[in-house]
């Protein structure tokens, strides 16, 4: 989703040398020129960015690429690799204290992002990590936000200090320690105010509360659509209080995140966390080699089995594949797929992450989503029966149908022959696990949501 | 250059020497900011040649004026020197200036006050993405409209993020005017509606109305804007009559990508850039500018009320290029 536009560069330059038999000094200078006018568009530093084309160039003629036979495959791999490199080549999670809290304190300009994470984080160490999470409410300058960071601790139902916006955000920081240590919470995480890095008094409160709290984690929080100057900005922060890492706050617009790429190289600090919605569930950790996968459109597997796993009811899932792997799939259990892939999110930000499908345009991604929608209401404006035995249908049903959901019948046709496809694959897939091998060509006969809706049970 | 200092005449604001400039002190905060880093590259060049240009493209698009923008402007410049023979580095850099100014002032009026109805309320939506400071921007500009003598109305149509109204409540008590505003996770179209049915009864001159932050990648909420105002304008017509489109001064690239989005579905009137006082350059206006044409109204320069600012185009690009000699 982040890079979607960079990949679709990217591709549409190495489609250009695929074409081409032989990568010439002349034709790789095209593409070094393109990369770099991607990668300025994505926001990576301009300095960053001269670094990048030259290691690239000095990489690809040292291998001597020219005599290879597939050198466009030869470039993404070099690309893809410099990439990892920048994007630093660990995963890079929190290091918890034992037998007493970790503190973890979130920084970062105006509008970055600090509270909403705040609460996310506090959800993300409550439900996955089952640890108990202290918050501690230190912006006491911009109205509401103690407020929000409390609706944010009550609706993940963890406990918060909240002293109010008369008190010294140094003096809350202190006391929030205080009753973390004294009733053995796990974690504290202290939201603090959004500030310039420039403005002097608030960098060294900061300070302050870094001397007298001493937390093992100092967060900085980057927008991914922050520009030019985020480097700037991390630099001062980490120069005035040693960052330990970076969250990349709202990923999940189009936002390509290249500053915050440019804060990992120029300033040595990880990435640890991403941003990707407004809800208290859209935290995900970091991984440098899976977003540069995504960079080259080689799709993100990984976090898709991830959040599949974390979504859908396994239950129900179990229960439909043993359905369809019997024979007696109906519309109805079409219809629970449907939902099932409902629950992992927009169907657009599904197909980004499975490789392969780097290609698709929002237009199409729209398209898809709407048939999703189509088919719902059609199916719903079906009869009990008419679900289980979609073989009922004839003409008369099918209008009543089409008239019952405002659609047409040409429409209600493409349901039943999309369950037809899916019923058709359902048998052919069984055959071949009975077998043990898989189709020809892997699943990738499977369109549409159909496809989709059998991905959980991989 | 007759043209020239003609727009730019026309164009800047008077009054230009009074009062210590809150923006140029901002613009100042930043140590290594455009303008400095201009100078001293015209100190190191007796004459200009390929990496003056190359330095020059470099200064662009680390103020994240964007790539196209930025070739494009240095290209022009570029045959101009040649055309012209000119190659005193002091003389190219006024030419990149008066091209950003007249590329900015060709592409239509710059107008930066709200423009007021004759009769009944005058709407305003405030939008953009979230963070950016449009509750904030929201209680500036109302300060400024209050001590024009203007009734101004709030109307919290951020339901969804949590504090938004409280923030916005706080500031109509510091401001001491009026706010409607609705129930957590009610229809923001409906609140909207509310506000303006209001303002309508109590002849308000100004409704502003704030919107929660959304990218513009979230459909969804894309179509409530669509929704939002609509429904005001079954109320009043004509109305939203503007609406800005709150601009963060460290946005990159992706702020024109944002501005194409929201001016589809809302028809901006203008740009307010916010967080002028760090050291971004907000180069992204002149993107957008360039791009869509649509212009900065205000700049927003802190977090106090009267930290907001008409927006001077010759102020803006000077200050970015030429001050602080």
């Amino acid at each position: 989703m982040a890079f979607e536009s960079l990949t679709e560069r990217l591709s549409g330059i190495f489609k250009k040398i695929r074409g081409q038999a032989r990568l010439t000094e002349s034709n790789m200078e095209d593409m070094l020129k393109e990369i770099r006018v991607a990668l300025l568009e994505a926001d990576v530093n301009y300095k960053v960015v001269k670094e990048f084309t030259t290691n690239v160039k000095e990489k690809a003629l040292g291998q001597d690429v020219l005599s290879k036979l597939n050198p466009s495959q030869m470039l993404v791999k070099i690309v893809h690799d410099e990439l990892i490199e920048l994007l630093g080549s660990d995963d890079s999670e929190i290091k918890y204290q034992t037998g007493r809290p970790t503190i973890i304190m979130l920084v970062g300009l105006q509008g970055s992002g600090k509270t909403t994470t705040a609460g996310k984080l506090a959800y993300l160490l409550k439900n996955k990590l089952k640890k108990k999470v202290l918050l501690a409410a230190c912006d006491v300058y911009r109205p509401a936000a103690i407020d929000q960071l409390d609706q944010l601790a009550k609706s993940v139902g963890v406990d918060i200090v909240n002293m109010g916006t008369k008190v010294n955000p140094v003096d809350i920081a202190k006391a929030a320690k205080k009753k973390a240590y004294d009733e053995d919470y796990h974690v504290l995480i202290i939201d603090t105010a959004g500030r310039l890095q420039i403005d002097e008094a608030l960098m060294d409160e900061l300070n302050n509360i870094k001397r007298d709290v001493e937390p093992q984690e100092i967060l900085l929080l980057v927008d991914a659509a922050a520009g030019q100057d985020a480097v700037n900005v991390a630099n001062a922060f980490n120069d005035k209080i040693s960052l330990t890492g970076c969250i990349m706050s709202k990923l999940d617009g189009d936002a390509r995140g290249g500053a915050a790429l440019s804060i990992r190289h120029m300033t040595g600090v990880p990435i640890k966390f991403t941003g990707v919605g407004e809800k208290v569930t859209d935290l995900d950790i970091f991984h440098p080699d899976r977003m540069a996968d995504r960079i080259l459109g080689m799709g993100d597997v990984m976090t898709l089995v991830e959040k599949a796993q974390q979504e859908l009811d396994e239950k129900e899932v179990k229960h439909s594949m043993n359905k369809m792997m019997s024979g007696s799939f109906d519309l109805n259990d079409m219809l629970a797929q449907m939902k099932q892939v409902n629950k992992l999110g927009s169907l657009g930000g599904l197909l980004k992450l499975i490789p392969g499908m780097p290609k698709i345009t929002p237009e199409q991604q729209e398209m898809a989503e709407r048939e999703m929608r189509n088919f719902e209401v059609i199916i719903n404006s079906m009869t009990k029966e008419e679900r289980k035995h979609p073989e009922l249908f004839k003409y008369s049903r099918k209008q009543r149908v089409a008239n019952g959901s405002g659609k047409t019948m040409q429409d209600v046709n493409k349901v039943l022959k999309k369950y037809e496809q899916m019923k058709e694959m359902m048998k052919k897939m069984e055959q071949y696990r009975k077998t043990g091998k898989m189709p020809p060509g892997g699943l990738g006969g499977m369109g549409g949501m159909g496809g989709l809706g059998g991905f959980p049970g991989m | 250059m007759g043209l020239i200092a003609f727009l730019k005449e026309k164009f800047s604001k008077k009054n230009k020497d009074t009062k210590v400039d809150k923006y140029q002190e901002g613009l100042s905060k930043s140590r290594k900011n455009f303008s400095s880093k201009l100078n001293s590259l015209s100190e190191r060049y007796k004459t200009v040649n390929q990496d003056y240009f190359d330095e020059l493209e470099q200064i662009l698009i680390e103020s994240d004026a964007g790539i196209s923008f930025t070739l494009n402007v240095i290209e022009d410049v570029l045959n101009q020197s040649k055309r012209d023979h000119i190659t005193d580095p002091k003389q190219i850099n006024e030419i990149l200036v008066d091209k950003m100014f007249v590329g900015y002032a060709e592409k239509g009026d710059i107008q930066n006050d709200v423009v007021f109805r004759e009769n009944g309320p005058t709407v305003l939506l405030v939008v953009g993405v979230n963070g950016v400071g449009k509750t904030t921007t929201i209680a500036k500009l109302a300060y400024r409209y209050i001590n024009q003598g203007k009734k101004v109305l709030l109307v919290a149509a951020d339901t969804f993020r949590a504090g938004a109204v409280e923030q916005l409540t706080t500031w109509a008590e510091r401001l001491k005017i009026d706010i409607v505003t609705g129930k957590p996770e009610s229809d923001p179209a409906s609140v909207a509606f509310d506000g303006v049915k209001k303002a309508k009864e109590n002849n308000i001159d100004l409704v502003i109305v704030d919107t929660a932050g959304r990218l513009q990648t979230k459909n969804n909420l894309m179509l409530e804007l669509g929704k939002i105002k609509r429904v005001m304008g079954k109320e009043i017509e004509g109305a939203p009559h503007e609406t800005f489109l709150i601009v963060d001064a460290t946005t990159g690239q992706n702020g024109v990508v944002q501005a194409k989005a929201f001016k589809e579905v809302t028809d901006l009137t203008g740009i307010v850039i916010t967080k002028m006082d760090g050291t971004s350059k907000g180069g992204i206006i002149l993107a957008i500018r360039d791009e869509l044409g649509v212009p900065v109204r205000f700049i927003g320069l802190g977090e106090k009320m009267d930290d907001l600012e008409e927006f001077d185009l010759d102020k803006y690009l000077y200050g970015l290029c030429v001050e602080n000699n």
